[in-house]
């Protein structure tokens, strides 16, 4: 079984500052790493190739230094990184990076299966997985908790819902994008480590993929961001004590007094 | 400081300092109270390598050395010093088989030791042979293929736990010291049992118990070196693991310390912070160069051992001597600055404080490294 995951790399801190004046995130100082949620895909992934065998291919697009990304995954198990890196991919939103990615991914050759995290702790928007499928045309399901059967051309998945769970049965090749709910990523050990230190990463840029170049980067992402900003904290709320009655009655006082 | 570590060194003391953070830190707790042994972290460890990393190559292991052990028993005592024990006391009962094992031995015991398969466990203390450990009682008596063992280990790490386990029994009694003999003997053999479990200060993640050995039948093959070496064994295994303590106390004066500091930067009286006053920043100026000096001598100990130099007996127990001591006194001083938090569990550093006070005990207390050290100090002055 031939997996592509698809990782980002984003900033440790959850509580990333925005500069006001551009917009972004502003990632100076703070460490980078693999966004979370995808954590879930490697290691889901190493599991399958684990159980059915075939190769993990790691895919990120970022700068240069996302490098370190695909190294760190290859320590817990993937078998080769690649970076897809250029300028003219830079300030793409999720749709071009979708696209870009797409490229790519043909380019890689014959898959079974591309695992995506369900979003990116940075940007939180869940688009990126659901935007391969759409651009290479294959099933995606989000959201899979579990994988329950793998068959020759298809797998039947665990979907999670804010209720339960549906059962569902995808041909492949598809797209799944997973929750922390579907396993524990491993520690790397200290021999993939070594092997992460020594393994070669394949670049990408627009030359080898020759894309389009109205969808790429800035100019080709549809997303405007008109303003970025840190939502003010939720106050605590306050608890009315005391009898049934007794609140029902300053609960309805309260509710008079603050709606005009 | 920076001690010029390697890329490899830099390596593993990441990966354990990985594990120590995600997995180790979030059950220390836990495992203090319930005296739980930690098989689910040491599965962690085992998958990650770490158990090979002093074990040659062509048994399985990673064959890179002593230091390299130290670095990571030391971020693993960072999280927790009663886990990290577990662990290194795996490396005290494999060390023996590593120095004085015959090939066979070695292909029969190594590759799951270095896997983490098994954990190992090493046993000389008996109720009545602790520093004194030419007094031990229990024997092996050769009949024909086999040694039968008879007699009582007591407080001995991983006891129960462990799979392998190398004891000294004496083969001769009429020969005093040159009559004792290193074995390994299996979990599971007829006649090998365990006694009871101890209740401890601390390391309480780490199990400590008796071995019982009851007409325990085991093959000839299991002698290691020849008759009469067991007490060589022990000290050789002593020089090679002594570093390993030391690096465990060192990552509990450095865990203490690490707590010591941020405390203080939060904590508030008198309007400021503590860490504004001077009485509280000379007591962290101090801990900050002990465990810096105690850090200095492991690491030149363990490099000296790793370069294989000849005799490191006395660096070894300088090393483990120093650094214990460092320990005791910095993560005593960790809950004197967190005052009266620092004495409850809701905080790490009484953990610490706890955790510390073995290093200054087991292989060997420190009053016996002392006598090794001036032993070997007034040798050499007589050799000149
Ligand atoms: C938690 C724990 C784990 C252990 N794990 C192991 C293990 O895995 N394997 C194993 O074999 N053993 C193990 N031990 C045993 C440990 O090594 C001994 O407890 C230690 O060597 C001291 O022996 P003792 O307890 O009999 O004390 P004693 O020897 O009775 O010492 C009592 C006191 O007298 C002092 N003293 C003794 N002789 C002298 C002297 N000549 N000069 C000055 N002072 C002296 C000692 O320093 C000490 O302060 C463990 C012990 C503990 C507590």
């Amino acid at each position: 079984m031939n997996i592509i995951v698809c990782i980002k790399q984003v900033p440790e801190t959850t509580e990333v500052r925005i500069n006001p004046e551009t917009n972004t995130l502003i990632r100076e100082g703070v460490k980078s790493i693999i966004n979370p949620f995808d954590m879930y895909a490697i290691e889901e992934a190493v599991r399958l190739k684990e159980k059915f065998g075939g190769k993990v291919s790691v895919l990120t697009m970022g700068p240069p230094q996302a490098e370190a990304a695909l190294r760190e995954a290859i320590s817990m198990g993937a078998d080769e990184g690649v970076l897809v890196c250029d300028r003219a991919f830079a300030g793409s939103d999720t749709w071009a990076t979708s696209y870009t990615l797409s490229g790519a991914i043909r380019k890689l050759g014959a898959f079974d299966l591309i695992l995506c995290g369900k979003q990116a702790s940075d940007g939180d928007t869940a688009q990126v997985g659901p935007g391969i499928s759409a651009h290479l045309d294959i099933p995606q399901v989000t959201y899979v908790k579990k994988i329950e059967e793998v068959k020759e051309k298809s797998m039947r998945v665990e979907r999670m819902l804010e209720e339960g769970y549906e059962v569902i049965e995808t041909p492949l090749p598809a797209v799944l994008t997973v929750v922390k709910e579907i396993n524990e990523p491993r520690i790397p050990s200290l021999k993939g480590m070594m092997r992460a230190k020594q393994a070669k990463i394949t670049f990408l840029t627009q030359k080898e993929l020759a894309l389009d170049p109205q969808q790429l980067g800035l100019a080709g992402s549809p997303t405007q961001v008109v303003k970025i900003f840190t939502p003010p904290q939720r106050t605590g709320g306050e608890m009315l004590k005391g009898e049934i009655p007794e609140i029902a009655e300053k609960l309805a006082e309260l509710l008079r007094s603050e709606i005009p | 400081m920076d001690y010029l570590l390697s890329d490899e060194q830099k390596m593993i003391r990441e990966l354990a300092r990985k594990i120590a953070v995600e997995k180790i830190q979030p059950v220390a707790a836990k495992h203090d109270q319930t005296e739980e042994f930690p098989w689910e972290v040491i599965k962690i460890i085992a998958e990650s390598d770490l158990f090979g990393l002093f074990i040659p190559e062509e048994y399985g292991g990673m064959g890179v050395g002593v230091l390299n052990l130290c670095l990571a028993t030391e971020e693993l005592s960072r999280a927790c010093g009663g886990i990290a024990v577990c662990y290194a006391a795996s490396a005290l009962g494999t060390f023996p088989i590593v120095l004085f094992g015959n090939d066979e031995q070695k292909k029969k015991y190594l590759p799951d030791l270095a896997k983490g398969k098994k954990v190992a466990a090493f046993g000389i203390t008996e109720p009545e042979a602790g520093s004194d450990a030419s007094g031990i009682k229990t024997t092996a008596r050769k009949e024909g293929d086999h040694y039968v063992l008879n007699g009582l280990k007591h407080f001995i790490t991983n006891g129960g736990d462990a799979e392998t386990y190398v004891v000294i029994a004496m083969t001769d009694k009429t020969k005093g010291a040159r009559g004792a003999s290193a074995f390994i003997v299996e979990k599971g053999t007829p006649g090998f049992t365990f006694g009871k479990k101890e209740d401890k200060l601390g390391i309480r993640a780490s199990s400590t118990r008796e071995l019982v050995f009851t007409d325990c039948k085991i093959p000839k093959e299991n002698l290691l070196a020849k008759e009469g070496m067991g007490f060589i064994v022990t000290m050789k295994t002593f020089d090679m693991s002594r570093p390993g303590v030391a690096a465990q106390a060192l990552g509990i004066a450095q865990g203490s310390l690490d707590v010591a500091v941020k405390y203080s930067r939060e904590r508030q009286q008198f309007g400021k912070p503590i860490s504004s006053f001077q009485g509280i920043q000379w007591m962290l100026a101090d801990m900050a160069t002990e465990v810096e000096a105690a850090r200095a001598l492991v690491y030149s100990c363990a490099r000296a051992i790793d370069a294989k130099v000849k005799d490191v007996a006395k660096d070894s127990a300088m090393a483990k001597l120093f650094a214990s001591d460092v320990a005791m006194k910095v993560s005593t001083d960790a809950v004197q600055i967190l005052g009266g938090y620092g004495y409850m569990k809701d905080y790490p550093a009484e953990k610490f404080m706890r955790d510390a006070k073995i290093t200054q005990i087991y292989e060997g207390t420190n009053q016996i490294q002392r006598n090794i050290i001036a032993l070997q100090l007034i040798k050499e002055m007589a050799k000149q």
